[in-house]
């Protein structure tokens, strides 16, 4: 009698459940369709969307696009769009993928490849952008946004900015009482990534070798580079308190006067003429990134557009592709509103931007020598491997020997060594 | 008694039993309607929790035992992952319990998030006891302004944990409300064990009341008798405490003590948000979820062994102490 009761409402469950799964939808659009679409970004820091979405949707009312933002922290962005595209969510239409995702959703198969119908024209675009988009040959996302690390300096303290670490550590002595001498980005997540593979190539050292693949970190370039911050730790020329640094206290730190150099994006350069709490709005430089033995290399950043394999509006997504890519938005958007770099080779050339922006030309450079951290599917591990044990050396728990030993195994056993 | 009344007797004691098994039968069929339409009313929650518990959890078991496509291998064509889903067995739980692993990977993690989840219950939960305990001690009693205090103290336990962990991330910034207001200067999210104590003052702060709250009704449930006579026998407030307060009130601790035990061994929120799992506040669930970047199946696998791990804690912790989750507390407190 029980088992019987029992049978029966499993079954029922049971045809719940098979309905459910049944009710979602995994078919793949076969691509062309247009309707309106959700653009899918972190949070806009820049404050840049509203007005794109604007003009796109005045000039295309049945397609009318939506900008549906995530957090500001990269890693949750990575998550949050993981989950939708397992889950084969049509809702995302096009998604921004950082650099260092786009091997990764490429070789899970949730971008569409950028070529035949859907192809870009990259001539008028930087070559490293382009690159970072690329995966086994083939586009998988469309660059908008480009980055690369640069040094913002107290020009009022320090004339001249330095271009060699050595320099940079006696300039030191140049700052006031109560401030810092370099900041970075040092608490446990990918922006401490990106400040220690800079330091790593500022020593002519590498991540992994030119196949993209063989880690190559255990070496005495390596090992220079990473002293640099060790040192600033241990010596002080880096206050402790950088240990808990993302970009925004960093970028605080130094606006409120307290911090001589930092390492940070180009987006900081708004936010330090334009915020009404700046304290050195006419008192900083930026300067390309200092090395070892003369000037040091960037590592790439930036942001591209991909469309969902799962969209049910390819079509107008990939025309969204090519309109945020235009010299228009690219120039008086991008630019002029949020300070972001343009993949266009244009407006680093234009007058009236480098009027309004001297610092253009070094940041072209900075994305133009840039070198991207590994190109691999297996990134988040890789990160991961570098993440934990370059902070464990700052916090001077771990050798910095055995912190690189660390990184090459940690390397290697992502890509299933 | 004569014969005959003895028959009779007899006889009636025969109508009587006639009688009772009557009365039997009828209870029975009215307790099988009773237990029919009790069925029927609960098995839309039971469908419910099958759907969204047990399916669940059986489906990650048994993904846990099927390969994962990011370790499929990547197609040197196409450079996609290959198709997963072969049937592999115990792969992933050997990779938890016996990886030797570098340094920075989610496998090297492991021992040292059971280390860490363990040492946030065994500290919370006694510091959450014995505040818990105090602070019931004083809101049982009758004050002024005794019913604002018992609101007061339910805040921290309103307040959703996001928003806790948030609040408690800026006050323990280097230069935040907690080092302000104490003088220090300590990185608390800089190194390993500020970081841990930065999560488990926050943790305490938070569910304190709850133990506060189950103990508060523990004591109410008390006579008051029993403080009188032993008064009259000449006992002092220890005494008092220790003899009657503490076994009369043991049962609602007991349980008390099971649920926070349960929800630090699965504690995810506030760690990840304040210090995002750094500085080795890494627990099993914030591990489960690190690892769902890289591999599905091996986080699937991570999951069911937590599942597992504080299954055994709760069946031990019932068994030993007899916990009588079930029983209410006026069995217990026999006149």
């Amino acid at each position: 009698m029980h088992y019987r009761r029992v049978l029966v409402v499993a079954v029922a469950a049971v045809t719940t459940v098979g309905l459910a799964a049944g009710c979602s939808s995994s078919k793949k659009s076969g691509g062309g369709g247009r309707g309106p679409i959700t653009f899918v970004t972190g949070k806009d820091t820049s404050g840049v969307w509203p007005a794109i979405a604007n003009q796109w949707n005045a000039a295309h009312p049945n397609e009318k696009v939506t900008v549906k933002q995530q957090s500001d922290q990269a890693d949750q962005q990575h998550d949050d769009i993981v989950q939708h595209m397992q889950a084969k969510d049509p809702g995302y239409d096009i998604v921004t993928v950082d650099v260092i995702w786009t091997a990764e959703f490429a070789a899970k198969g949730w971008l569409v490849p950028l070529k035949g119908q859907y192809a870009i024209d990259t001539s008028p675009m930087l070559g490293g952008p382009v690159k970072a988009a690329t995966y086994n040959g083939t586009m998988y996302a469309a660059p908008f946004a480009s980055d690369g690390g640069l040094l913002y300096y107290r020009k009022d303290l320090v004339p001249t900015a330095p271009t060699t670490w050595s320099e940079l550590i006696s300039d030191c002595a140049k700052k006031t009482s109560g401030m810092g001498c370099y900041g970075g980005q040092f608490s446990q997540y990918e922006g401490l990534t990106c400040n220690a593979v800079e330091s790593i190539y500022g020593a002519g050292g590498t991540v992994v070798k030119s196949d993209g693949k063989t880690p190559d970190v255990n070496t005495p370039q390596a090992a220079e580079g990473l002293n640099f911050l060790v040192n600033g730790f241990k010596q002080g020329y880096i206050p402790k308190e950088a240990i808990t640094w993302t970009e925004e206290p960093s970028r605080e730190a130094f606006q409120s006067g307290k911090l001589l150099f930092l390492r940070n994006w180009p987006y900081v350069y708004a936010h330090l003429t334009g915020d009404a709490n700046s304290q050195v709005k006419d008192k900083f430089g930026v300067a390309p990134l200092p090395g070892s033995s003369g000037l040091g290399t960037s590592t790439l950043g930036g942001h591209s557009a991909a469309i969902s394999v799962y969209s049910k509006h390819q079509g107008t997504a990939f025309d969204f592709l090519k309109f945020i890519e235009t010299p228009d938005i690219q120039l008086n958007q991008f630019l002029k509103v949020g300070t972001l770099a343009p993949v266009l080779k244009a407006p680093y050339t234009d007058p009236t931007a480098i009027a309004k922006f001297p610092y253009l030309p070094t940041l072209q450079k900075s994305i133009d020598t840039a070198i991207p951290r590994p190109v691999s599917p297996f990134y988040p591990a890789i990160t991961q491997s570098i993440q934990t044990n370059v902070y464990q050396a700052l916090q001077g728990s771990l050798p910095v020997q055995s912190a690189l030993q660390n990184i090459q195994a940690g390397i290697t056993k992502a890509a299933g060594g | 008694m004569t014969a005959a009344t003895g028959e009779k007797a007899g006889q009636e004691g025969q109508v009587g039993a006639g009688r009772e098994r009557e009365r039997r039968r009828r209870r029975a069929r009215a307790s099988q309607g009773d237990s029919r339409l009790a069925w029927r009313l609960i098995a839309p929650t039971i469908i419910l929790l099958i759907v969204v518990i047990g399916y669940p959890v059986v489906y990650a078991v048994v993904k846990s035992l099927q390969l994962d496509k990011a370790d499929a291998g990547i197609n040197p064509s196409t450079g996609f992952f290959q198709q997963g889903g072969k049937f592999v067995g115990l792969k992933y739980y050997r990779y938890w319990f016996n990886c030797n692993c570098p340094n920075g990977t989610n496998g090297h993690e492991f021992w040292p998030a059971v280390q860490t989840t363990v040492i946030f219950t065994v500290i919370t939960v006694i510091f959450e006891v014995v505040l818990g305990t105090m602070m019931a001690l004083v809101m049982h009693r009758a004050f002024k302004g005794r019913a604002i205090v018992r609101a007061a103290i339910l805040v921290p336990w309103a307040i959703p944990t996001a928003v806790t962990a948030r609040l408690w991330e800026y006050m323990f910034q280097p230069h935040g409300v907690v080092n302000s207001v104490f003088g220090t200067s300590i990185i608390w999210t800089g190194s390993v064990w500020p970081a841990r104590w930065a999560v488990m003052i926050g943790d305490i702060w938070k569910t304190t009341p709850f133990i506060a709250l189950l103990v508060l009704a523990g004591l109410q449930v008390i006579p008051d008798e029993l403080y009188e006579s032993a008064r009259v026998d000449g006992a002092n407030a220890w005494q008092r405490f220790v003899r009657i307060t503490l076994p009369l009130v043991k049962p609602a601790l007991l349980v008390a003590v099971l649920f926070r035990v349960l929800d630090v061994l699965r504690i995810f929120d506030l760690p990840y948000i304040l210090t995002h799992g750094a500085n080795q506040t890494t627990t099993l669930s914030i591990l489960a979820v690190n690892e769902l970047r890289s591999s599905q199946n091996a986080a699937a696998a991570l999951s069911t062994i937590t599942f597992l791990f504080i299954f055994l804690v709760a069946f031990v912790l019932v068994k030993i102490f007899s916990v009588n989750v079930v029983q209410t507390q006026a069995r217990t407190v026999k006149a």
